[in-house]
């Protein structure tokens, strides 16, 4: 009854250099994965191309809905989200970063601005909706992320360095945020992360990137 | 001094013939920006979001062609449109069609190559965040230019600027006809000429003033603007 990834022997360069050497993994629908690794070692490559907005060189990403391959289009796409460490933030109000993702799918406003409310709401911004989103503090600005990720009730979602600009008290909220998401909703959640005991508190499995490649530890 | 104060008089007694040439004048340069807009925006926005062959050099003439004197424009429109020119069947020639035309062919690289400007300084996280949460590559597009506007905006209010300011090629193509192509800046040169003063001064009065409103337009959305660039 839900969406399923599996990448193999994914290769990606840039300039020449490679990056990801043959990454192969299965990721379980509902499960929390950490994937970590060396500033530079990959991954922010590999969720973007898991998140099908960059293509590999060589290999396959396979998404499969109850064991059966669901073609790559951009109705696949818009089923799963990535929140980028940058996020992106939109130059105009929180309120309408977050209805962005709802108003492209053609929902009507009405009903994309009861969805948004509540995502920020879920995320602790409600009463910052109408401010310019782009005066949030950076961990405001983090949850502001994730409300754009969670109104779109993706299948799976990933978060690359959620935490790693942000500081203790939102980095609670986050992980928080992340874990109801799991709980409430069952979403697929796929993270990167520098903080071992954060990979623990949050994940079932942590991959590490290594020379392009996962190693077991 | 005393034709200081006739030009206040002028002005504020709502002079016809000085309400004429106003009207003309916004009328002209209005027309022209809403043509070069209609054209440059797209093309524009075209070369600020893909990559092509001849993109680059595209962007050089377009750049050179910003700094264009007014009277070749006015010089080569005038051939094109005279009666033994190629488009002289047209009789456009002494037309406030021809000023437009020669205000467009000004104004058309100003806002083109703004737009282009504006939308390649887009952070490329903005097509990256529309693309993970669900856009085609057509509401990617749309976004960035929704995310460039302030700098669209300010490249169409700097296009007026210098099409409301520009005298040579309306002259040439204009004519200076009282009452049919005479516009603010021509009605200046032809009046100092005279040694009509008070005219003369009253649209320089009006002129300044438009200018004036024009740059605290352009700092207000700048101003705006700025929010986006302190992230
Ligand atoms: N768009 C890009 N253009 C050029 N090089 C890139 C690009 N994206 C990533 N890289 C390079 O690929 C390597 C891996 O980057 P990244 O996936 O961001 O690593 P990580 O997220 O693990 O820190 C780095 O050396 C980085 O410089
Ligand atoms: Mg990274």
């Amino acid at each position: 009854m839900s969406l399923t990834l599996t990448v193999s022997d994914i290769w990606k360069s840039y300039k020449g250099i490679p990056v990801l050497k043959g990454c192969s993994f299965s990721f379980d629908a509902g499960a929390t994965y950490a994937v970590m690794g060396a500033n530079g070692s990959g991954k922010s490559t590999f969720l973007r191309i898991c998140a099908l907005i960059e293509n590999p060189a060589k290999g396959e990403v396979h998404y499969f809905y109850n064991s059966s391959a669901v073609k790559n289009d951009i109705e696949l796409r818009r089923r799963v989200t990535l929140v980028l460490p940058g996020i992106g933030i939109f130059n105009t109000t929180a309120l309408s970063n977050v209805t962005y993702g709802l108003k492209i799918r053609g929902i009507k406003k009405s009903e994309a601005i009861k969805r948004a409310s509540e995502a920020l709401e879920f995320v602790g911004l409600f009463q910052k909706r109408n401010q310019n989103a782009l005066t949030l503090s950076s961990g405001e600005a983090q949850r502001l992320g994730i409300a754009r990720a969670v109104v779109i009730e993706p299948e799976i979602l990933f978060l690359d360095e959620p935490t790693s600009s942000i500081d203790e008290k939102n980095t609670e909220i986050v992980e928080d945020i992340i874990f109801k998401m799991k709980q409430q909703r069952g979403t697929t959640i796929i993270l990167t992360t520098h903080d071992n005991s954060q990979a623990e508190r949050l994940a079932e499995k942590t991959l590490f990137i290594r020379e392009g490649c996962f190693i077991s530890r | 001094m005393n034709e200081i104060v006739k030009a206040f008089i002028l002005i504020f007694s709502l002079d016809k013939e000085l309400m004429g040439i106003i009207f003309l004048s916004l009328k002209v340069s209005g027309l022209a920006l809403a043509a070069a807009t209609v054209i440059g925006l797209p093309i524009g926005a075209f070369l600020g979001l893909k990559r092509f062959p001849l993109r680059r050099i595209i962007i050089i003439i377009l750049n050179t062609f910003m700094g264009l004197p007014p009277v070749v424009v006015g010089l080569f429109l005038y051939l094109l449109l005279s009666r033994s020119g190629p488009l002289g069947f047209m009789g456009l020639l002494y037309s406030p069609s021809a000023m437009v035309i020669a205000q467009t062919i000004l104004a058309f690289p100003i806002v083109t190559s703004l737009c282009h400007s504006a939308i390649v300084n887009i952070n490329p996280i903005i097509k990256q965040a529309s693309m993970t949460l669900g856009a085609t590559s057509a509401q990617a597009a749309v976004t960035i230019i929704k995310e460039a506007r302030y700098g669209i905006m300010s490249g169409i209010i700097a296009a007026f600027g210098r099409v409301m300011a520009e005298v040579g090629a309306i002259l040439i193509v204009g004519g200076n006809i009282a009452g049919y192509t005479r516009v603010m800046t021509t009605t200046i040169a032809l009046e100092t000429d005279k040694g009509n003063f008070e005219l003369a001064l009253a649209l320089g009065i009006i002129l300044l003033t438009i200018s004036l409103f024009i740059n605290l337009f352009l700092h207000l959305i700048q101003q705006r603007g700025i929010i986006q660039a302190n992230i």
